[in-house]
């Protein structure tokens, strides 16, 4: 029975000790708290609210398409409901998912520092971040916005006339948001690490959240900027990217775009991270090929940068910009496809565990692995041509953030749980949850890979019947999909406060997380660790874990 | 009487130097962010003048080149004053610190002042877009768009120059307070970075709107 | 499911299929490969006591080097491979055919240079290269036929192309592929392809106003141009013999090609670009033409062919194409009577 193993008779039983949960109580303690630990669940609460909201939206519009002609909505509504489901999900979750949860909590221990380098800047971001939130939700409440996530000129600007500027502003208030985490994180690395812990003794996390923060502190700006020259387009009529009034429409996308492509590496990086930290875990080995992995996060970052052409292949820039976008889109998969072999050259001659996180973990290598290699066919040319613009680009990028990143999330979640409450989650219930995730996400996203490829384009409230089918069946994904997503918020509410106890380090493995109580006390450690080993080290570690 | 500098100690750091050193990258990484912000203004500029050259010159040719001047002059003294304030600091001369502060704080507000008596007589001319825009040139329409991102970029800066001037309002209002010393200044020389970035946007601002149509008078 | 087939419905669609499924094949392979290899540790390398701490084993340059060079090559290679079907999309073949086509806020209006217009769909013969000029009256959408593998972007204010040549009968799917609005969905249409026969018969039906290029004749005339424009060339405006494709020098020094963006901006924004050694007197034509008429305009100045002297076309028939019968109006453009403005235009 694995709650057997998990229980080590080494760590003393649960005691009523002061942790960071009991230490204040109350809501005003939680609200103007400058507890890192205590930020990131309150991200959690945020974030997990605008999934939900965001998954409600996307079961509808599946819900609808199970008919060839739509049944549930007008035209006018679907395109909304499209828009601002990927508004809600890019924005306001799958962005601030793992930095702002798992990176706030897990970031500052895993470097054996008492906080980030500025903790009311980390409320701060937090309190940014929900009235971002909020005015996004007016726009929803005023009646929605149908421009795509994507806000295309001269559409956005001067013909939609749903809330473009209401929600382009909390948008661009949650960005600041991002900027000041990114911020926060880049400092923390830089100048809180405890003594002996060098860089290339850092948890392949860190490096990962690290690459990530670069990203957010560079590429956000541009899209605040961007934001809000559509605003004062539409507000003044001035013409940035109207061409009737001689603006250029695709100088828009090209703006755009040099922030979102990044962004797709802020959403799978910090994925990346915690599937980095599962995995050695659960095979208790080190991650393989450490370096590679370490500056493969790095080049992802700064290679990101470099290829936003790729979403405009037929958007009318030059062949000569096309193909220089293709070359470097391809150089990017190449840091991508080095981690994939790492991670799964570290399981090779380990003692694996199938432990919830590990599922999760396994499933993201898999499904990033798909979503990957789908990124291939729409570098080259000659196929993005055809299958740009269709469903089978929305199957690439929900296999890389919902196969990859939501994945990856739930695999950290659970990981980390025992250390950030405490208790340990029906393990049970808990792997069946991940197997309906995988299996209902499978039967969501792959048929559309097909309707991309039959021709289907994307944003459609209508299709032709020839295509029921597919949907039908994707369908039928969401709708377990959406189960096995469910269950889990259920279950660890459930654990919050029933779960057995946890141990200090329930998995048994290395990291400076796992040497504080759990749930940790307010300032991590009673006295600052002096780190003299390499990360992942089992080895030198083994005495302490009860090894070998 | 409690050491302010122990004080001032944040209790996620474990040292003053760490402290400092720390709130010096932040503020660092801070301002690469606001490159990257008015980068991509600049960029779409580049992209637009690089098209329609001959617009864009008349544009800068109906800009006030002498304003632009003066207020060039006028952010590189305040530049130089904040650089006195913070060698005050530095020093622990908090007598000088709070002069120079309140200098530079001032000569900030003779800028804004030449800006926005600029903004009132290009609204007078009729080159506001959005506003009021009226403009003869075969290539209005690019004319129009120069204006645009004049306003958009000088106003971007402007903004930052308000805020400039309430973080030295709160610098000054801590001087007074005798927060600062010769071991603990960290916050005005951040404010000092600050200014002097706000102060290199405005010269490149200057280069692009004011020069080029400079010999066209 | 005629997309799925391999039935080769484009010129494209061959060699666009055996590159796309030979990628499906490699991906599945490594995929399932790696799969495999997960499935098997997890398996063969499961936990066997609780305290086992197995082999430390964590690098391995030769592995490392090797998945580092093998994909870098493979990416490389499809890379090569993309870029040369990509490439053909863009370089219509020399004797291919214009359409006009205006997108619009939720139909596609296509004119063929005979004159035949249609709305949502387009008839072309088999056999034929096909260059589509696309154009929207508003918002940006995308031409989109899965079964010939083209998609192109549809700007306002500046024309894009695409081509392609159908080799099968058949009726196939015309999507609109970038969001514009409420009705994007049904911003949908088809395209016919016939047998050669069949479209000439077809092409007999429409056309009652004459082809395309004789409709910008009449324009041209219409609007006053030839007052300006002479075709001696010694008017107030540049000849406009010769000009689709030609180098054309501004009054700024800059040297532009007078393709079918220059054109139409010259013809709505006349003072946005000046030719060399001209003045900017042309009036503006914008909100006085609508998109199909600058269409017309448009074939007509490339009907009308280079000036005398210059390099010559045998005729009007092979410079256009060939439609079966239906011969522009407009033999001689340089005759005297043509370029008089008519009565009663100013």
């Amino acid at each position: 029975m694995a709650t057997v193993t998990l229980i080590e008779p080494q760590s003393a039983p649960a005691q009523p000790r002061l942790n960071y949960l009991t230490e204040k109580t109350g809501l005003m303690s939680w609200l103007f708290t400058t507890d890192h630990k205590r930020i990131g669940l309150l991200y959690v609460f945020s974030i997990t609210f605008f999934f939900f909201f965001g998954g409600f939206f996307a079961l509808l519009m599946r819900l609808h398409l199970l008919l060839p002609q739509g049944w549930l909505f007008g035209h006018e509504t679907y395109n909304k409901l499209f828009t601002m489901h990927g508004i809600i999900m890019v924005w306001f979750f799958l962005i601030p998912s793992i930095p702002n949860t798992l990176g706030n909590f897990v970031l500052p221990m895993m470097i054996g520092a008492k906080d980030l380098a500025f903790p009311k800047l980390n409320l701060l971001s937090w309190y940014i971040f929900m009235l971002g939130g909020m005015t996004t939700l007016y726009a929803l409440v005023r009646g929605g916005v149908d421009t795509g996530w994507t806000f295309y000129t001269p559409f956005s600007t001067s013909y939609s006339t749903s809330f473009v500027i209401t929600a382009a502003v909390g948008i661009l208030i949650a960005g600041f948001s991002s900027i000041l985490t990114g911020l926060n994180f880049i400092a923390t690395v830089h100048r809180m690490r405890a003594p002996g812990l060098t860089w290339f003794r850092l948890p392949i996390f860190i490096w990962s959240t690290y690459a990530t923060s670069l990203i957010l502190v560079l590429a956000t700006p541009v899209l605040a900027i961007t934001l809000a020259m559509i605003g004062i387009e539409r507000i003044f009529q001035v013409g940035i990217f109207d061409p009737a009034l001689g603006g250029d429409p695709v100088l828009f996308q090209h703006m755009f775009w040099f922030y979102s492509h990044p962004a797709v590496y802020i959403m799978v990086l910090p994925a990346m991270a915690v599937v980095s930290e599962i995995i050695p875990t659960f095979s208790r080995k080190p991650i393989f090929g450490y370096k590679a992995v370490a500056f493969s996060s790095m080049a992802i970052a700064i290679l990101g940068f470099l290829v936003w052409g790729h979403h405009m292949f037929v958007a009318g820039e030059s062949a000569y910009a096309a193909m220089t976008f293709s070359f470097l889109s391809y150089m990017v998969a190449i840091p991508s496809a080095i981690k994939v072999f790492n991670w799964t050259a570290t399981m090779y001659r380990g003692s694996v565990q199938l432990d919830t996180p590990m599922l999760y973990a396994i499933g993201f290598v898999a499904l990033f692995t798909i979503g990957g290699m789908t990124g291939l066919f729409l570098a080259a040319l000659g196929i993005d041509v055809h299958v740009t613009d269709t469903y089978f680009v929305i199957a690439h990028f929900h296999y890389i953030m919902v196969g990859g990143t939501v994945m990856a999330f739930l695999g950290g979640v659970h990981y980390w749980w025992p250390k950030i409450s405490g208790k340990m989650y029906p393990e049970f219930l808990a792997k069946l949850s991940a197997l309906t995730v995988f299996l209902g996400f499978n039967l969501t996203f792959f048929p559309q890979f097909i309707l991309g490829y039959m021709g289907m384009p994307r944003r459609y409230a209508a299709y032709p019947p020839e295509f029921q089918v597919l949907n039908v069946l994707s369908t039928a994904g969401a709708s377990i999909l959406g189960v096995g997503y469910v269950v889990p918020l259920i279950y660890l509410m459930w654990a919050w406060k029933y779960g057995e106890s946890a141990p200090d380090n329930p998995w048994r493995t290395t990291g400076l997380e796992w040497k504080t109580p759990s749930p940790p006390p307010k300032h991590n450690f009673e006295e600052t660790p002096v780190v003299t080993w390499k990360a992942y080290d089992f080895e030198a570690q083994k005495e302490e874990l009860h090894l070998g | 009487m409690a050491d302010p500098i122990a004080l001032a100690l944040r209790e996620q750091f474990h040292s003053a130097e760490q402290q400092r050193e720390t709130s010096t990258v932040g503020m660092w990484i801070f301002l690469i962010t606001e490159v990257m912000l008015f980068g991509g203004l600049f960029t779409a500029f580049s992209v637009y003048r690089m098209s329609h050259p001959a617009a864009f010159d008349q544009g800068s040719a109906d800009m006030e080149f002498w304003m632009g001047a003066v207020n060039t002059a006028v952010l590189i003294c305040s530049s130089f004053c904040m650089a006195m304030a913070v060698h005050s600091a530095e020093k622990g001369k908090n007598g000088r610190l709070a002069f120079f502060l309140i200098l530079t704080i001032l000569i900030g507000l003779v800028f804004l002042g030449i800006k926005f008596t600029e903004y009132y007589l290009h609204y007078h001319d009729q080159k506001l877009p959005g506003i009021v825009f009226h403009d003869t040139s075969p290539d209005a329409a690019y004319v129009q768009m120069f204006f645009v991102f004049y306003f958009l970029m000088t106003g971007l800066h402007a903004f930052h120059m308000i805020i400039g001037e309430g973080i030295l309002g709160a610098m000054l209002f801590r001087t007074l307070l005798g927060s600062f010393s010769e071991r603990y200044h960290t916050p005005v020389e951040l404010a000092g970075l600050y200014w002097h970035f706000v102060d290199t946007v405005w010269v490149f601002l200057f280069a692009i709107f004011y020069i080029p149509g400079a010999h066209m008078k | 499911m005629t997309c799925l087939s391999l039935l080769l419905q484009g010129s494209v669609t061959h060699e666009y299929n055996l590159f796309f499924w030979a990628m499906v094949a490699l991906c599945s392979t490594v995929g399932t490969g790696i799969a495999a290899f997960l499935i098997y540790c997890a398996w063969h390398y499961r936990r066997r006591s609780a305290d086992e701490l197995p082999s430390q084993l964590a690098l391995n340059i030769p592995a490392e080097v090797t998945w580092i060079a093998l994909p870098t090559l493979l990416f490389i290679t499809m890379f090569a491979y993309g870029v040369k079907i990509y490439f053909d999309l863009e370089r219509p073949p020399d004797n291919s055919e214009d359409v006009y086509v205006v997108a619009k806020q939720w139909m596609w209006k296509t004119q063929h240079l005979g004159g035949q217009r249609e709305i949502d769909t387009l008839h072309v013969p088999v056999g034929r290269a096909i260059r589509l000029n696309l154009i929207s009256q508003d918002v940006i959408h995308s031409f989109f036929v899965p079964a010939f593998r083209i998609k192109q972007d549809v700007l306002p204010r500046r024309y894009t192309s695409i081509w392609f040549k159908a080799t099968v009968p058949g009726t196939y799917h015309l999507f609109c592929a970038e969001y514009c609005g409420t009705e994007h969905s049904q911003m949908i249409g088809w395209i016919y392809a016939m047998d050669p026969k069949d479209y000439q018969t077809w092409l007999q039906q429409g056309a009652a106003e004459g082809s395309l290029a004789s409709t910008g004749e009449k324009l041209f005339h219409q609007f006053g141009c030839g007052n300006c424009h002479h075709f001696s060339g010694h008017g107030r405006g540049p000849n406009l013999r010769g000009l689709y494709q030609r180098p054309v020098q501004l009054s700024s020094g800059e040297i532009v090609i007078a393709d079918e963006t220059y054109i139409r901006e010259s013809i709505l924004q006349s003072r946005a670009k000046i030719a060399q050694g001209f003045q900017p007197i042309m009036p503006i034509f914008q909100g006085q033409l609508s998109e199909e008429q600058v269409a017309a305009l448009i074939a007509y100045i490339k009907a009308i062919g280079p000036a005398p002297g210059g390099e010559m076309p045998s005729g009007p028939g092979e410079e256009m194409g060939d439609y079966g019968g239906i011969t522009p109006d407009l033999s001689h453009p340089a005759s005297p009577a043509t370029a008089q403005p008519k009565p009663g235009v100013r």
